[in-house]
């Protein structure tokens, strides 16, 4: 039960990291019994400040009170000691470990210098009873699902008999269903004592689980608010700064001819198991088709094989504007008219060593228009870059920078930039808005909206389910590699589209509740 | 041919393939452990090296010969304080820190060699130590049961290692830090101490492969190894990074090469053509590599520097 008696405080807590002040003086704390969100944007600060809580980080001043006495946490052994737990985003297990030894590893055995693992079962167990959170200690966790791992870490923190829990963005990686069961136990947590610290930037989870908010933005507190008082707009403009329009206008229209054709595509993963299966989709002119899915059920592959960065499997076809592209190269498909925003932009979207300029030109740096007898033409690059900066609103000191020191927002711009400028007839844009703060992401809806209404065919890979039900004319639910469905936006429930990512065939998710 | 296929000439390549066997496996056991925590050491050949020379150089001067095993041992530790200082505290990149402790320890020990020894001179070399009992088997006693104390420590280590890495705590961590090191971190499990520890682990253990060669061998000379350490880390590889797997292959490898030796003195094979006949096994090595590579997935953080973002 909630009570006024704090559990941890946090007083005038400053990091400051090579040209940022990631933390300025930030007061914050954590009573028993409730759970206290962080939310912010990308950089608000919230990681640095429980990665000082949890020792991974130094502050440089401020003070840290648990349970009323002065704390200095150097490693995360001492917050350990300290009874703080932390479920970090990508999740800290060892998948070739079992859930026992990984649930094990770090705590002191009872016959050491031996371990103990069937007593480590057997409490596992116990705590998989108390808790209502099923998990088997003697399978290795790389067989397990998302949402089972997720169940290991939280058991990994009651093992530690943790009294603080901080929870790093828990929810992205499940779906809606998955996601209200997490809640149902955090809240179960909470209401026998435990102190818990939610980082999240979904408004909607934020509203929900949260006793109460704290808001970040630029390493400084806006404000701490309970959900009562206030709404997930006002929520909106306290992380930005200024008012910002959650749901993009998109005026309904009348797709055009058929742009992107996949026929039957069946493709291995990275593993050599097959993540795509059987897949078709039609995507028209001037129509958002929205892929919708837990992150891993094939939708990257899905993106690499139209892109031609994966092969397919025997009878998938691909067609870009009525030509079967199935057989042709990377270079082919653009040609072809096919623009491709990837998931990780820094991995194969741009290349961080670069100048943002070197970027803007990567696909076109071949063409007539920059090269003077197989030179570089500098003169016509320049321009043509410093005009696509100006367009698209990149925020950069100049066409010189290294792209890896502007912000994921304004790299993500540039990558815009560089598709959109080879005006494509199809884009393919997988998590545009992954990490990038909400003005560019703002920024970004309208840019895809737009380039909808200009007639570009765009299949839309998102993650994010609010986005895809903003943008999207059509959502495509993916399963473990199959299409479940596809519902036009204006019949799509929320709830509907959650219970196909699950699996819900499409006839049983609509007739759910 | 029919000449080799006799029970006391098989008998003979057997011994000899297990006593051949036995600096592979001792320096392939230490490897794993290291590259279990994420740490590959491809200066094993160096430090064998090294040790090599240090026991034979105090065999040569005072006849001991546990006095000139010790020694390779430590020699092995101290080069393991080199290379975990680099490249866990330094943080370095692993392959070329690894090149640079084979060229010095290869470098030094030539050096050493020449300035302390000069020409090869023969020592004392291990005795064969016959077990009681099972040494009495008939082809078999003599085959397994008749060899040196490193020979039987070698193959000790198999389940010592099995069991370090499958039942402790300590095996627990290095396993996790092998694997993701930022868990380990995040449970308080110190990566750099047990990354170093392994690391201490796998350099005495070469520096014990480098001894039981040289004592084994009783002489030294430049460049003694020939690329032994190199075979050692493929071994690890080949065994997927679990003893069991790591002594087959160093058993294999053992064999082959006594077989190859056995064929020479039996004239199947021409002493001239010595080059094709001793590429036989790492032909075998690299064919295997292949093979198992894609069965098999390495330590996922082997080879990366762990630091906290």
């Amino acid at each position: 039960m909630r009570s006024e008696q704090r559990l941890l405080e946090m007083n005038g807590i400053t990091k400051a990291f090579p040209g940022v002040v990631a933390n300025d003086s930030i007061d914050f704390d954590v009573r028993y019994g409730e759970v206290h969100t962080l939310l912010g944007e990308n950089g608000a600060g919230k990681s640095t400040l429980v990665k000082i809580l949890f020792g991974l980080y130094q502050s440089d001043e401020g003070s840290i009170r648990l349970r009323n006495d002065p704390m200095e946490i150097t490693a995360p052994a001492e917050a350990i000691s300290a009874r703080i737990g932390m479920i970090h985003q990508h999740f800290m297990l060892v998948p070739t470990l079992t859930v026992a030894e990984n649930v094990a590893l770090g705590t002191a055995s009872t016959r050491r210098p031996f371990t103990d693992l069937d007593l480590v079962s057997e409490r596992v167990a116990e705590i998989s009873r108390q808790h209502g959170l099923a998990v088997d200690p003697s399978v290795e966790v790389r067989r397990l699902a998302v949402g089972e791992r997720q169940r290991v870490e939280i058991v990994k923190a009651l093992y530690r008999d943790v009294e603080l829990l901080v929870l790093d963005e828990p929810t992205a990686v499940l779906t809606p269903g998955e996601v209200d069961d997490l809640f149902v136990i955090l809240r179960r947590m909470a209401d026998s004592g435990h102190g818990l610290i939610f980082i999240s930037h979904k408004l909607r989870e934020v509203m929900s689980l949260s006793d109460r908010i704290t808001v970040l933005r630029n390493g400084r507190v806006v404000q701490t608010i309970t959900p009562a008082e206030t709404s997930t707009e006002e929520l909106a403009q306290m992380m930005v700064g200024r008012s910002v329009n959650l749901a993009p206008d998109k005026p309904k229209r009348e797709p055009g001819g058929v742009r992107l054709e996949v026929q039957g595509l069946t493709v291995q993963g990275d593993r050599e198991e097959i993540s795509v299966r059987q897949v078709d989709l039609l995507v028209r002119s001037g129509e958002i088709l929205g892929v919708a899915g837990v992150s891993g059920n094939g939708q990257r592959e899905l993106a690499e094989a139209i892109a031609g960065l994966r092969s397919v499997e025997a009878g998938g076809v691909v067609r870009l504007d009525g030509i079967d592209v199935t057989d042709r190269d990377v270079r082919a498909r653009r040609d072809q008219g096919l623009g491709y925003i990837s998931e990780e932009r820094m991995k194969d979207g741009a290349i961080a060593e670069f100048t943002v300029g070197e970027n803007l030109l990567l696909v076109e740096h071949g063409s007539k228009k920059f090269t003077r007898r197989g030179m570089l033409a500098f003169g016509a690059i320049n321009k043509h870059c410093e005009k696509l900066v100006e367009d698209f609103g990149v925020k950069t000191p100049s066409v010189e920078t290294p792209t890896s020191s502007l912000s994921g927002g304004n790299i993500q711009k540039v990558i815009l930039a560089r598709e959109l400028s080879a005006k494509p007839k199809v884009l393919l844009a997988c998590q545009p808005t992954r990490g990038v703060d909400i003005g560019a992401t703002e920024y970004i809806h309208n840019l895809l909206i737009e380039q909808r209404d200009l007639g570009t065919a765009t299949l839309l890979i998102s993650e994010d389910l609010d986005e895809v039900l903003g943008l999207a004319d059509r959502i495509a639910v993916m399963y473990e590699g199959r299409i479940v469905g596809i519902v036009p936006v204006e019949e799509a429930r929320r709830n509907q589209i959650g219970l196909m990512m699950a699996g819900v065939p499409e006839q049983e998710a609509r007739n759910s509740p | 041919m029919s000449d080799f296929f006799t029970l006391s000439v098989l008998v003979a390549t057997a011994a000899s393939g297990i006593r051949l066997a036995t600096p592979y496996l001792l320096a392939s056991l230490g490897e794993t452990v290291g590259q279990r925590s994420g740490v590959l050491n491809l200066g094993v050949d160096g430090v064998m090296l090294l040790s090599a020379f240090f026991s034979y150089w105090v065999v040569l001067k005072t006849g001991n010969l546990w006095l000139a095993v010790l020694v390779g041992v430590a020699v092995g530790l101290v080069m393991g304080l080199l290379y975990g200082f680099i490249t866990v505290v330094l943080n370095a990149t692993q392959g070329i820190s690894g090149i640079g402790i084979y060229i010095f320890g290869l470098g030094l020990s030539d050096l050493l060699f020449r300035r302390q020894v000069g020409t090869p001179k023969p020592v004392r070399r291990l005795p064969d130590v016959d077990i009681p009992v099972l040494s009495d088997i008939p082809h078999l006693g003599p085959a397994l049961f008749q060899r040196n104390l490193l020979t039987y420590l070698a193959f000790l280590l198999i389940p010592t290692t099995v069991f370090l890495l499958g039942r402790t705590t300590f095996g627990l961590n290095i396993r996790s830090v092998g694997e993701n090191p930022s868990a380990a971190d995040s449970l308080g499990v110190s990566v750099r101490r047990t990354r170093f520890v392994a690391i201490l682990i796998a350099n005495s253990m070469a520096g014990l492969a480098g001894a039981a060669l040289v004592l084994q061998l009783g002489i030294f000379q430049p460049n003694l190894t020939q690329g032994m350490g190199f075979i050692a880390v493929a071994l690890v590889y080949f065994g997927a990074w679990r003893p069991i797997g790591v002594m087959c292959g160093a058993l294999l490898y053992g064999l082959v090469n006594a077989t190859v030796l056995q064929w020479k003195a039996l004239g199947i094979i021409p002493v001239n053509g010595s080059d094709l006949a001793a590429m036989a096994p790492a032909v075998l090595t690299i064919l295997a590599l292949v093979v198992l590579a894609r069965r098999v997935s390495a330590p996922a953080a082997l080879t990366r520097p762990f630091s906290r973002h």
